[in-house]
């Protein structure tokens, strides 16, 4: 282990560090309703946000906890939720609403075994299609996926960095092993983090124009009570943030909500390479799935396979240049999913090449195991 | 009383940006925006403290008009973002304005919790008694034997009475007015704007085109009348028989209480978290 | 650890309130925290707070740990007979099974050490809830995984205050009542090979 002199290092659960990685990025507001497997996340930053001078509310639905952290976040802080699958179908409404109103947040799905109740301690990742189009209409989001202690807190400084940057909910899929998995955590020194906050108006109030276009199709976010008084709605608008029902108006709304997101693929889409270089079987996989399928690679490896892993850290916006590059080198892709084939929908949508794209699910509410993913290398590798 | 008009037009409306606006003509919502324009002018509010944030319906347009932090939400929500915004800057003062449907019925359980919760938060509730917006679909607080769009035979459910309703939730604030009753509709609004504490209006209002056409009073000031004829002051009230207030409804302050306040609550957990004081919270100080 | 000195995985069992789960804790943080090691520690369990069953795994090696859950435990602690029947079947070939005596009666063959740590809490401390403790000291005493001071150290910072030297107590009960035994000499027991069958 690498720690370095003076760092604290403790033993933290994948809950724990998406609390530390929240409370580094600067998330000083929390509003949430109790659910298993995410609880821990609501009661640790209850004890937490105000002593670093932030607000814990618990609302009385997750409905309410999702408007409330939009509501906190117009004001000017940034703010978080926390869920698993029948929360997160609650949150579907004004998840829209922050993409639709441009509004930062963080969102985290602890996923469990659906539909409906499903299985609450037990691990799922069959929320994957919700995250990217739970919430009604066409709207850009982001979807980070999380496997280690480590990457809850760095992915979940990332979230919220991506999600001020770009004004658009940022979800992070968490799953049950990764939520209660307990593992030694280094914090980093502050100065060693990079945090990003939302542009401010740079203009005086009466020349802000607060969804005017830009190159960079995110205009700067002034919060309410700062002498800059505009209208924020969940109807299509025009650049004042009036509803509009001009064809052309409606049109430019929608095409720069994802243009911003597409001028920015090179930092959102987030992957891991793992002995890839000379693979020519490979795994597609992401979340907690991702650990056993590292362990599978090694061990084919030893057994003489030319494997390698490509762990998406973003599921959406698709990485589908890093995916596509897999597909047309590998003659096998493999992807693990604890659920009965999401994420393979899209490496099969992408896959223009002769590469053969086996998925394996389980749905058990059982982590799979090295040995499954080991065998399906094998059989594409032979 | 013209240039006083205008002036308040300048001064706090979007005149020139977003008019004219979307309500029928004769519509009470704009009674309701006068009294509330008329009270933050009394108080002497500055634009820039003041957020107004609606739910989805005829009063969720209200808004757009005024030159506040505007805030347009989903339906029945106002009250869940009103909440985020008041704890993220209590120093704002932070106002929702909601109709009968949109806070009573999808919006129900926020509003329960609202008042439960304490908050400093203002809530105007315009029941006009149906949905107009959508067509004149039977609300939470259409009455009994009524007819809507949704209710072609009459209505067979039983109206809820939204400041009682308040009242048993546990708001320290609760009045009811109506848009006849103009003067005291102000008066109620400056009240529960000032009142330390989640402060509730209800506001009887008139949609004679999708209500009141249905139901025999099919223009506005038929409407006004019978608003005239049916509200009895809450100190009156105290004085009348059960059986005298059959069929009518109390206007006035019904409820003024001191409530400890969430924000002002919470600021003492930060304080005694910092000093490392267990967190008990109040009362296990 | 095994050969390579990579991946020893141990597994705790028994149903809940038996503060199965603490104990995986406390051994994680004294081999992660204390001693440098990497671990990974899990869990399941159902929806009750009491009763139902408990697991929780620990994964240590010298290595990052990829799998974070033990696929084919080197060690099952079973604190009481379902988890026993239930989680024995996943224990390795050569695996070592310590049972609570007390509570199993039905002990698989194989590599066995059976001591009644429910018995000692009760007798010794008055309390079965320190039961957890006694048998962690006795794995930690069978395996070596840590030393006994940095076990100890670990347990002062995850146990409440005034439960501190119940605890540390309970865990040195354990201790002792494994030195008695000799592991090495389970080796020569092992598991029957197939041909003996």
């Amino acid at each position: 282990m690498s720690a370095r002199k003076g760092q604290k290092r403790v033993l933290l659960q994948g809950n724990e560090a998406i609390v530390e990685g929240a409370l580094a990025a600067g998330c000083r507001f929390f509003a949430g309703y109790p659910i298993t497997p995410a609880s821990e996340i609501a009661e640790l930053l209850s004890m937490r946000l105000p002593l670093a001078g932030g607000t814990f509310i618990q609302m009385e639905d997750e409905i309410a906890s999702i408007g409330a952290v939009i509501g906190a976040s117009l004001a000017g802080v940034k703010s978080m939720t926390a869920t698993s699958g029948p929360g997160f179908s609650l949150m579907q409404e004004n998840l829209g609403f922050a993409c639709m109103a441009e509004v930062p947040c963080v969102i985290v799905n602890v996923m469990r075994g659906g539909p409906s109740t499903g299985l609450p301690t037990n691990p799922s990742q069959g929320d994957v299609m919700q995250a990217r189009w739970g919430t009604h209409g066409d709207h850009p989001v982001i979807v980070l996926s999380v496997s280690t202690v480590q990457d809850c807190f760095e992915i979940t400084i990332l979230a919220f960095n991506l999600s001020e940057k770009y004004r658009v909910p940022v979800i992070i899929l968490s799953d049950a092993v990764v939520a209660h998995t307990r593992e030694v955590f280094t914090f980093p020194h502050a100065r060693e983090i990079q945090i990003v906050d939302r542009a401010l108006p740079s203009m005086p109030p009466e020349w802000y124009i607060p969804y005017e276009d830009s190159p960079s199709g995110v205009p700067p976010m002034a919060p309410f009570g700062e002498g800059y008084r505009y209208h924020v709605t969940g109807l299509v608008h025009d650049v004042r943030g009036f509803p509009t029902q001009r064809p052309e108006e409606i049109k430019a709304l929608i095409n720069r909500l994802f243009r911003k997101i597409t001028q920015g693929f090179h930092e959102i889409q987030k992957v891991q390479r793992f002995m890839l270089d000379d693979a020519d079987v490979s795994v597609i996989a992401y979340g907690s799935v991702s650990r056993a399928a590292r362990q599978a690679v090694k061990e084919a490896r030893r057994e003489g396979v030319r494997a390698g892993l490509l762990q998406l850290i973003t599921l959406f916006p698709f990485p589908r240049s890093s995916v596509e590059s897999v597909l047309k080198q590998c003659r096998g892709v493999v992807v693990p999913e604890m659920n009965v084939g999401q994420i393979s929908r899209e490496v099969k949508r992408v896959n223009r090449w002769e590469c053969k794209v086996e998925k394996y699910n389980r749905v058990d509410g059982r982590l799979i195991t090295p040995k499954q993913i080991r065998q399906l290398i094998f059989k594409l590798g032979t | 009383m013209s240039q006083g008009v205008t002036k308040l037009i300048h001064k706090y409306l979007r005149h020139d940006k977003k008019f004219p606006h979307v309500w029928c003509p004769g519509c009470g919502n704009g009674i309701v925006l006068g009294a509330l324009i008329r009270a933050i002018d009394r108080i002497g509010l500055e634009k820039d403290e003041i957020v107004l944030a609606s739910g989805i319906g005829c009063s969720g347009r209200m808004p757009v008009y005024v030159d506040f932090n505007t805030l347009h939400t989903t339906h029945g929500r106002a009250l869940t973002f009103a909440t985020g915004i008041k704890l993220a800057k209590p120093s704002l003062t932070v106002i929702a304005i909601m109709g009968d449907g949109d806070a009573t019925a999808i919006g129900g359980n926020h509003f329960i919790h609202a008042a439960r919760r304490n908050l400093n938060l203002t809530a105007i509730i315009i029941n006009n008694q149906i949905y107009g917006m959508t067509g004149g679909q039977s609300s939470p607080t259409t009455p009994y034997g009524s007819y809507a769009t949704t209710a072609p035979y009459g209505l067979i459910e039983h109206a809820f009475s939204i400041a009682e309703l308040a009242v048993t939730a546990g708001a320290p604030f609760v009045a009811r007015g109506t848009v006849y009753h103009v003067e005291t509709l102000e008066d109620l609004v400056k009240k529960a704007i000032l009142k330390r504490g989640f402060a509730v209006v209800e506001v009887i209002s008139n949609c004679h085109v999708q209500y009141g056409r249905r139901n025999n009073m099919g223009d506005p000031v038929t409407m006004m009348k019978w608003m005239r004829d049916h509200a009895i002051r809450v100190e009156k009230a105290s004085s009348m028989s059960i059986d005298d207030m059959e069929g009518k409804f109390t206007i006035g302050v019904l409820a003024d209480v001191e409530k400890p306040i969430y924000t002002e609550e919470y600021q003492k957990i930060r304080e005694g978290a910092i000093k490392g004081r267990p967190t008990g919270g109040p009362g296990h100080g | 650890m095994d050969k390579k000195g990579r991946r020893y995985e141990v597994v705790f069992s028994g149903s809940g309130g038996q503060g199965i789960i603490l104990g995986a804790v406390v051994l994680a943080e004294a081999c992660g925290i204390h001693d440098g090691k990497y671990v990974c520690q899990t869990q399941s369990y159902g929806p009750e707070s009491r009763g139902g069953f408990s697991r929780a795994d620990v994964v240590i090696s010298d290595r990052p740990i990829d799998y974070p859950m033990a696929t084919e435990p080197d060690l099952l602690l079973a604190m009481n007979q379902t988890s026993c029947d239930r989680y024995h079947p996943e224990l390795k070939a050569d695996g070592l099974l310590v049972v609570d005596a007390s509570l199993v009666s039905q002990i698989p063959a194989g590599r066995t050490v059976a001591i009644p740590f429910t018995e000692i809490a009760r007798e010794q401390f008055g309390t079965e809830m320190v039961a957890n403790m006694v048998s962690l000291g006795a794995v930690v005493q069978l395996t070596r995984l840590v030393s006994p001071s940095k076990l100890r150290a670990a347990l002062t910072a995850r146990a409440p205050q005034h439960t501190a030297d119940l605890n540390r107590a309970a865990l040195n009960a354990g201790i002792r009542a494994a030195k008695k035994i000799d592991v090495a000499c389970l080796e020569n027991l092992g598991a029957p090979e197939e041909e003996d069958v």
